[in-house]
């Protein structure tokens, strides 16, 4: 790790207080990253990088405002300082941002939440993973080229620390392996990859597995056909399912929740997934990709329900937004540039009690979608609309690739009418297992009659 | 900006660091040792009240080595020789084995093409928080039904510095600055938002009279209101006529990124091996062009030192170019575009657009428009999505309507339009003479990394496009 003075974060609160801040948070974060390409079996590309950065959130009264800077000079940090006063003392005062009070600190928990393994990879380990990936996914029958492969391996620390005492540091490790295959022939190409992500060294998927995993799914893709318009229902595989709670976090932030933001505003309280769906975030789970006992705010994390059985009981909240919707914060603030905002850390989405084959069983004609594409979604409305590839699902059985086809429908009507299979695995940091949405409208091949009178050139 | 940022940490003189970066490249075929300073600010207003308002200074050096197709890539964000010592050894260790012949320089740039201004400071604080509390008066005085309005103005400067091995550095500052506004209105249970952004290379001042964010403020209400009356998209295959300007982000998914230098080097785009082939419908020309004065994509050299310039892609629909960073030209046995670009000295440079669009064609827009029986008319988009190897790409709609018998009728919802991007560029049959650009809010990411893009084109006509609603 870098040579930056550890009394660096404490020396900026009594710079911060001397300089006329009546509360101050500070926040050191510093990062090393080893990352190695490889394609056609050589070396691509080798990136080292060493990065440090510090944020700081001062309050002078009621007004406060926040900087961060990655020039961490004495010099650059009294600029910084007196900026971020200067900016606050001009603001108005904002009846709902605040310092966590003393008493209501994290303190550290007996647990071990592991979240930083002492294995290490050097560049070389890491080109061999990346080679071996590679050279796995070229070895699958009807691969012809890859997009290359990847490794890495970075350390990072993460120092909070506010002018009430508070003083919480967190250490963490992330391993990564990833390719991507190439099938097909001519101007019909398809593409399709996988990736592992761990905290520990020994939990990363291997790399020759990831590799013919990449390459099967390329090979699964090539004839890809789109689907008549319809509507049929939809299974999400457990590769993409979570992009559905990615949109549900979104409108489960309170910072949504307090600008009358969010679709699911007027339904704390109220059934939103059908009975027995949890949906849980866990700050605590031991190698967690996101876990961590102290949020960005200082306050201890917790275990959070945000739907039970079904039922929408809280958003995720920080100090301000909390305040704002007379609630309390339940430990979901993230740091941003400018200050926190409330969102997940390790979120899912239980399993459910039926296999994946279940799920399917009784679809005659449906789309098993394995990725989806674009921006489509409204989290004002709910409003869904994304590009999918995937896969016929005909009688039960997954069948012939389809492509270029989008899936529709409101985020409300999805979650009321959604199944979770069985195989949930923690992979992503925000999981989810295979997911069955009853109906949605799938846009592909032109509907019978339709026509136009314009002449078709070429 | 601190004059000690200002000659970092006195490298740009510091023969020590001549030597580092000359012993650290000596074997190698190209690189280079980008220096960056960056100040941004941002405010924003919502709820009635200022909800935050930050600063942020970045700052740090990248360290390039590339020998053949290998690139060493090293950075930390101090000027410390310490650390720069430690980043050429990491390159050198990469490249060990390997040698190389050194490459041609980049020319030296003529003219620039925006002012040399720090859109940070021109302003002050104080006076930018009056103006975020006066677009929010004005926005909820101009409609009843508008209960919430979200204001956001930024500014930022970056000072680049790229000092390559006995030669002059290649310095510039590039500002930025946006400005944009959401409203969102209820009426008779519905709830639905409008928005709309203005941003470039500017300063604050020179763009804010009251009329400009008046009609921006109205812009985005009136896009509420129209979505207010949206009915559901119709889903499936229907002949679709683009608006000027914004909907250009059709183009930089179709054909962008697919022509950019490293994807058709590696064999990794649906138009490799395609030049001076047909590959969209005749009248329809793409250039990228990063020679615009004053516009967020622009600039005067890329992030290699390679002056931008005007690179026509497509002519008439025939493939003539790609997007070339060094690397990718000189093992292409191209010439650079002036197209390799970086987020910050934190990532090592690759081929990226600048302002990519389509040039104005003969027609007429209300002529396209009446010449459509059954379809849509799209005037505004969130953005897009690309899979270079099929040319499948998405692309989301914001604001868009329904076209019968060639006359505009019902506002729909936003749906995403997928297409395959050779298919969809054959089917480009009338091109209007309406070229527009956007209005400077775009990001174009690609494997992680952000630059600031530009986009537009003039009304076109899709003979058939897929669009996913939901009737």
């Amino acid at each position: 790790m870098s040579a930056d003075p550890p009394e660096l974060i404490e020396r900026t609160l009594e710079l911060s207080r001397k300089e006329g801040a009546s509360e101050v948070e500070a926040l050191l974060q510093q990062t090393l990253v080893t990352s190695v390409g490889c394609r056609n079996g050589t070396l691509e590309k080798v990136e080292s990088a060493e990065s440090s950065g510090l944020s700081i959130r001062v309050f002078v009264g009621r007004r406060s405002a926040s900087a961060s800077t990655s020039d961490l000079g004495r010099e650059a940090v009294r600029a910084l300082v007196r900026r971020a006063i200067a900016m606050a003392a001009a603001s108005p005062e904002d009846p709902f941002s605040e310092l966590t009070p003393a008493s209501e600190l994290a303190r550290k928990p007996e647990m071990d939440l592991q979240t930083c393994d002492t294995a290490s990879l050097t560049p070389a380990e890491l080109l061999e993973m990346a080679e071996a990936a590679e050279a796995a996914a070229i070895s699958v029958k009807g691969v012809v080229a890859t997009r290359g492969a990847g490794a890495s391996f970075s350390e990072s620390r993460y120092r909070l620390a506010t002018s009430n005492g508070f003083v919480g540091e967190q250490a963490g490790s992330l391993f990564s392996v990833g390719c991507g295959a190439i099938a097909g022939s001519g101007g019909s190409r398809v593409s399709d990859g996988d990736s592992s992500n761990s905290v520990y060294l020994g939990d990363l998927g291997a790399p020759a597995l990831v590799g013919k995993t990449a390459g099967e799914r390329a090979v699964a893709r090539v004839g890809g056909r789109r689907m008549t318009t319809g509507r049929v229902p939809v299974v999400f595989d457990a590769r993409v399912s979570n992009s559905l709670l990615g949109h549900l976090a979104g409108a489960l932030s309170g910072a949504a929740v307090v600008k009358g933001s969010s679709f699911l505003q007027m339904k704390l309280g109220c059934r939103v997934f059908p009975e027995s769906i949890d949906l849980i975030d866990d700050p605590l789970r031991a190698r967690g990709l996101r876990s961590r006992w102290f949020d960005g705010e200082g306050v201890a994390t917790r275990r959070v329900a945000l739907v039970q059985d079904g039922i929408l009981t809280t958003w995720f909240l920080d100090r301000a937004t909390a305040k704002q919707l007379n609630l309390r914060t339940n430990g979901q603030a993230n740091r941003t540039g400018a200050g926190t905002t409330p969102g997940p850390s390790n979120f899912y989405l239980a399993a459910g009690d039926h296999t994946p084959q279940e799920l399917l069983s009784d679809i005659k004609y449906g789309l098993y979608v394995t990725a989806v594409m674009g921006q489509g979604v409204n989290g004002l409305t709910g409003s869904y609309s994304r590009g999918a590839t995937g896969f016929l699902i005909e009688n039960g059985e997954i069948t012939v690739p389809v492509k270029e086809v989008t899936i529709a429908s409101n985020l409300l009507e999805m979650f009321g009418n959604l199944t979770p299979a069985d195989d949930l695995e923690f992979r992503y940091g925000i999981d989810a297992p295979t997911v069955r949405i009853d109906e949605m409208t799938v846009a592909g091949s032109r509907p019978p009659v339709r026509e136009d009178s314009k002449q078709q050139t070429t | 900006m601190s004059s000690a940022n200002f000659d970092f940490g006195g490298w740009l003189e510091s023969a020590r660091v001549g030597r580092i970066l000359n012993d650290a490249l000596r074997d190698a075929d190209d690189g280079e040792l980008y220096l960056q300073t960056s100040q941004s600010e941002r405010l924003s207003f919502g709820d009635g009240r200022l909800l935050g308002a930050s600063f942020g200074i970045s700052q740090g050096f990248g360290l390039r080595s590339i020998c053949g197709d290998l690139v060493a890539y090293a950075h930390a964000n101090k000027f410390d020789e310490a650390a720069l010592g430690r980043a050429a050894d990491a390159v050198r260790l990469a490249q060990r084995g390997r040698t190389g012949s050194w490459d041609v320089s980049p020319p030296r740039k003529k003219r620039p093409h925006y002012a040399d201004v720090n859109p940070v400071d021109s302003i002050s604080f104080e006076a930018k928080l009056d103006l975020l509390s006066s677009i929010d008066a004005y926005a909820r005085s101009k409609d009843p039904r508008i209960f919430q309005v979200g204001v956001s103005v930024s500014g930022s400067q970056k000072l680049v510095n790229i000092l390559r091995p006995g030669e002059q550095s290649f310095s510039e500052r590039r500002s930025n600055f946006s400005l944009g506004v959401t409203v969102t209105a209820r009426e008779k249970g519905r709830t639905e938002s409008g928005h709309k952004g203005i941003g470039g290379r500017y300063r604050l001042e020179d763009v804010l009279a009251e009329e400009v964010w008046h009609s921006i403020v109205d812009e985005a209400i009136r896009q509420a209101d129209v979505n207010l009356r949206s009915v559901d998209a119709p889903a499936g295959a229907y002949a679709v006529v683009l608006g000027p300007g914004w909907p250009g982000v059709m183009l930089h998914e179709a054909v962008g990124h697919g022509l950019e230098g490293d994807a058709i080097r590696k064999d990794a785009s649906v138009y490799a091996g395609r030049l001076g082939q047909q590959v969209a419908a005749p009248g329809v020309t793409v250039v990228d062009n990063g020679t615009l004065p004053h516009k967020r994509g622009s600039m005067n050299f890329d992030d290699e030192g390679t002056p931008t310039q005007e690179t026509v892609l497509i002519e008439d629909g025939r493939l003539v170019a790609y997007m070339q960073d060094r690397l990718n030209a000189r093992l292409m046995g191209q010439t650079p575009t002036g197209n390799g670009r970086r987020q910050s000295y934190a990532s090592a440079p690759m081929p990226r657009m600048t302002n990519t669009y389509m040039r104005e064609g003969k027609y007429d827009p209300n002529e396209i428009l009446a010449s459509v029986r059954e379809g849509i008319y799209a005037v505004d988009f969130g953005g897009g999505q690309v899979d270079t190897i099929s040319g499948n790409f998405v692309f989301s709609c914001r604001e868009a309507y329904r076209i019968r018998n060639g006359v505009l009728q019902e506002p729909i919802k936003g749906a995403t339009l997928i297409g395959n991007g050779p298919e969809a560029m054959r089917r480009i049959s009338m091109v209007g003479n309406d070229l527009a650009l956007d209005d400077g809010i775009a990001t174009c990411g690609k494997e992680g990394q952000d630059v600031l893009v530009g986009v537009g084109q003039p009304t076109i006509r899709l003979d058939e496009i897929t669009i996913g609603g939901t009737q």
